[in-house]
């Protein structure tokens, strides 16, 4: 498979009056045309910088994309490098973005029809007549009833998951080659995030677009990606196929990730896991792992020094310390709960 | 959106009923009376036939009803007390005809720099752009308008000789009020402006239109600028009410027959059939400005849009 994004020792900072924040500290990943990689971590975690520096949307400043971080679009052009214009007719057309929250993410004061011929018209050149029929269509694709009517509704007028199908129509109008979905779901209730995340998958196959999809949450990622990325304070510390995550994972940051995640089969009174302590501060600087202090396997080296890189199978590493031949074995059965039905 | 018109024109003119009931109470309430001035010397009997003449010797519960029986069946406001024959209704709408002119001018033009200046202001946060525009606010609100006023003439009557300094009849007669009046109008949607785009800039659908390559002209003509308007509007509708009314500062300085001045004397007159007549304009104007402006925020801002046929 063809790469259509190579992302190269990624490094993001944003200059504050407290000092410099870290926020994506060398990461660095591939993805190939009509793949679905999931970026999982926690919150501040780093994942939706990397997502939107993707498109080039950080407000530079107060953010900073470090010199050396390369961001390769489909084997040629370096997008930290694009210029304003480029950027222009790169956004939404070769790469386009669903947000978070389909409340706020709409924009009030225009019919959501505007808003999807606005792209059309933008990348495509199309008048007002054909951007319109098009916006038909694409609202027919993403499953909206009665579109033609629908097209002349305002945000608010619809409900939460049809306004988020409505950003899928926007984003997918000028089939885009890579689909960033920065937390499609979690502003949704569950059955309606369901249906987003097969609408996202069913368009996948049919337009062969690349997704990233950024999550906190392990149970959406589940039924969807091909490959997950899990961060931690700004790096990737593990990544894998999915079934590789799942059920073969070794990092403990992982781990906990897994047990997070609720089960149809726990007891109803028992207490859901949560992980203890925070993330490290990001202006500081690190020593050692960076998980080390949220860590119940901890050793004293890894507070003092970064776990290097170990490959379990070609689509398999992770950075953990427990993984050096004179760390002690931890049995994963023992502490990760169950499965996940996928 | 009918019913809903109707609505608010039948609550207006209760509101009117209501001003003009409290004005009528309050006026008579000033000590002295519009005849005392004249009165003063004047023999017992003829004083009293004067008093007779204008109703001023009944009871004001019995004055107030003889003035609304004036009004529902003549329909007009009757004459001056102070200058007998000149009619309050003739005054009032005829005068305000001046001053509207004058602020209709200044209105515009405040509007359209005052928004413009608030939105480069907001695009060039804390550089000198954003410090320029706010020192003019500054000014715009502290500095009176007279001080401007006096200001403009000097500099374009007396220094370059350009325009008039007072006077009424063409269009260079206006340009230097128009200026003075628009000041505060500026500085006022400026600040008001910056504001707004400052807080429409940080949300969401705003980072949705870059994403989908908006170029930064189009981001501001069509996504900032409608969502940023709102509050400008709002405060739009009592300034419209005082573009009719004319500001005495301004029209005396300008020397313009608006109809600033009758504010003032009227009530040094207790000319009331005068003050009741300017005093039922300002309402007026000001409830039906209201009215435009509830509605303008419908066509502005769908999701307050007032309908029937919302499902």
């Amino acid at each position: 498979m063809e790469k259509i994004l190579e992302v190269k020792d990624l490094n993001i900072s944003f200059h504050t009056y407290a000092g410099e924040v870290k926020a994506v500290r060398g990461v660095s990943f591939d993805l190939h045309r009509g793949e679905s990689l999931a970026i999982v971590g926690e919150s501040g975690c780093g994942k939706t910088v990397t997502a939107k520096s993707i498109m080039r949307l950080l407000k530079e400043p107060p953010a900073e994309i470090k010199p050396g971080s390369q961001i390769i679009f489909d084997g040629k052009e370096d997008i930290v490098k694009m210029n304003r214009k480029r950027l222009k007719s790169f956004r939404g057309a070769d790469v386009s973005m669903i947000f978070q929250d389909p409340m706020t993410s709409l924009n009030p004061t225009m019919t959501v029809g505007k808003q999807i011929m606005e792209t059309l018209q933008i990348h495509k050149g199309m008048n007002k007549i054909e951007a319109k029929k098009e916006a038909i269509e694409l609202l027919k694709i993403v499953n909206i009833p009665n579109p033609e009517v629908r097209i002349n509704n305002y945000p608010h007028q619809l409900s939460g998951g049809m306004r988020q199908r409505v950003m899928i129509a926007m984003a997918i109008s000028c089939n885009p080659k890579i689909l960033i979905a920065d937390e499609p779901t979690t502003a949704l209730d569950v059955t309606i995030q369901a249906q987003i995340m097969d609408l996202l998958n069913e368009l996948k196959d049919k337009f062969n677009t690349a997704i990233i999809l950024i999550t906190h949450d392990l149970g959406v990622v589940a039924n969807f990606a091909d490959k997950v990325q899990v961060m931690y304070a700004g790096e990737i510390i593990e990544r894998g196929t999915r079934e590789e995550i799942f059920y073969k994972s070794m990092h403990p940051y992982t781990w906990a990730l897994l047990n997070s995640v609720p089960r149809l089969d726990t007891e109803s009174k028992q207490e859901l896991y949560s992980l203890g302590g925070t993330p490290p501060d990001l202006i500081l600087p690190l020593k050692g792992c960076a998980f080390s202090s949220r860590c119940e396997y901890a050793m004293e080296i890894c507070l003092e020094r970064k776990p290097e890189t170990t490959q379990l199978s070609p689509t398999h590493s992770l950075c953990c310390w427990l993984q050096h031949p004179d760390a002690p074995k931890v049995n994963r059965s023992e502490v990760v709960r169950g499965e996940i039905n996928g | 959106m009918g019913r809903y018109i109707v609505k608010r024109i039948i609550y207006m003119l209760l509101t009117l009923f209501i001003i003009t009931t409290i004005t009528f109470f309050l006026m008579h309430s000033i000590p002295g009376d519009p005849l005392a001035h004249m009165a003063k010397n004047l023999p017992e009997q003829v004083k009293a036939n004067y008093y007779k003449k204008y109703g001023l010797d009944q009871p004001v519960i019995v004055q107030y009803g003889k003035f609304l029986k004036n009004v529902f069946t003549e329909g007009n406001l009757g004459e001056s007390l102070r200058y007998p024959g000149r009619s309050v209704t003739e005054t009032v709408l005829n005068n305000s005809k001046v001053s509207g002119r004058v602020g209709v001018q200044a209105i515009s033009l405040g509007i359209v720099i005052g928004i413009t200046l608030g939105i480069i202001a907001a695009l060039f946060r804390n550089k000198w752009p954003d410090y320029l525009v706010m020192f003019i606010a500054i000014l715009g609100v502290t500095v009176p308008s007279f001080i401007i006023a006096s200001l403009l003439q000097y500099t374009f009557t007396v220094k370059f000789q350009l325009l008039p300094t007072t006077g009424w009849g063409d269009m260079k007669h206006t340009i230097l009020p128009t200026i003075a009046l628009a000041f505060s109008p500026i500085a006022t949607y400026a600040r008001y402006m910056r504001s707004n785009v400052l807080e429409v800039i940080n949300q969401d659908y705003i980072l949705t239109a870059q994403a989908k390559g908006v170029g930064t002209f189009s981001l501001i003509t069509k996504h900032i600028l409608r969502n940023a308007i709102l509050p400008v509007i709002t405060i739009l509708g009592p300034q419209i009410a005082g573009i009719f009314t004319g500001s005495f500062v301004i029209e005396r300085i300008f020397g313009i027959p608006g109809l600033g001045s009758y504010y003032i004397t009227s009530i040094n007159d207790r000319d009331y059939t005068m003050i009741i007549g300017t005093t039922v304009f300002y309402a007026a104007i000001f409830v039906v400005a209201q009215l435009v402006t509830d509605i303008l925020y419908g066509i502005v801002d769908p999701r307050i849009r007032v309908s029937n046929d919302n499902e």
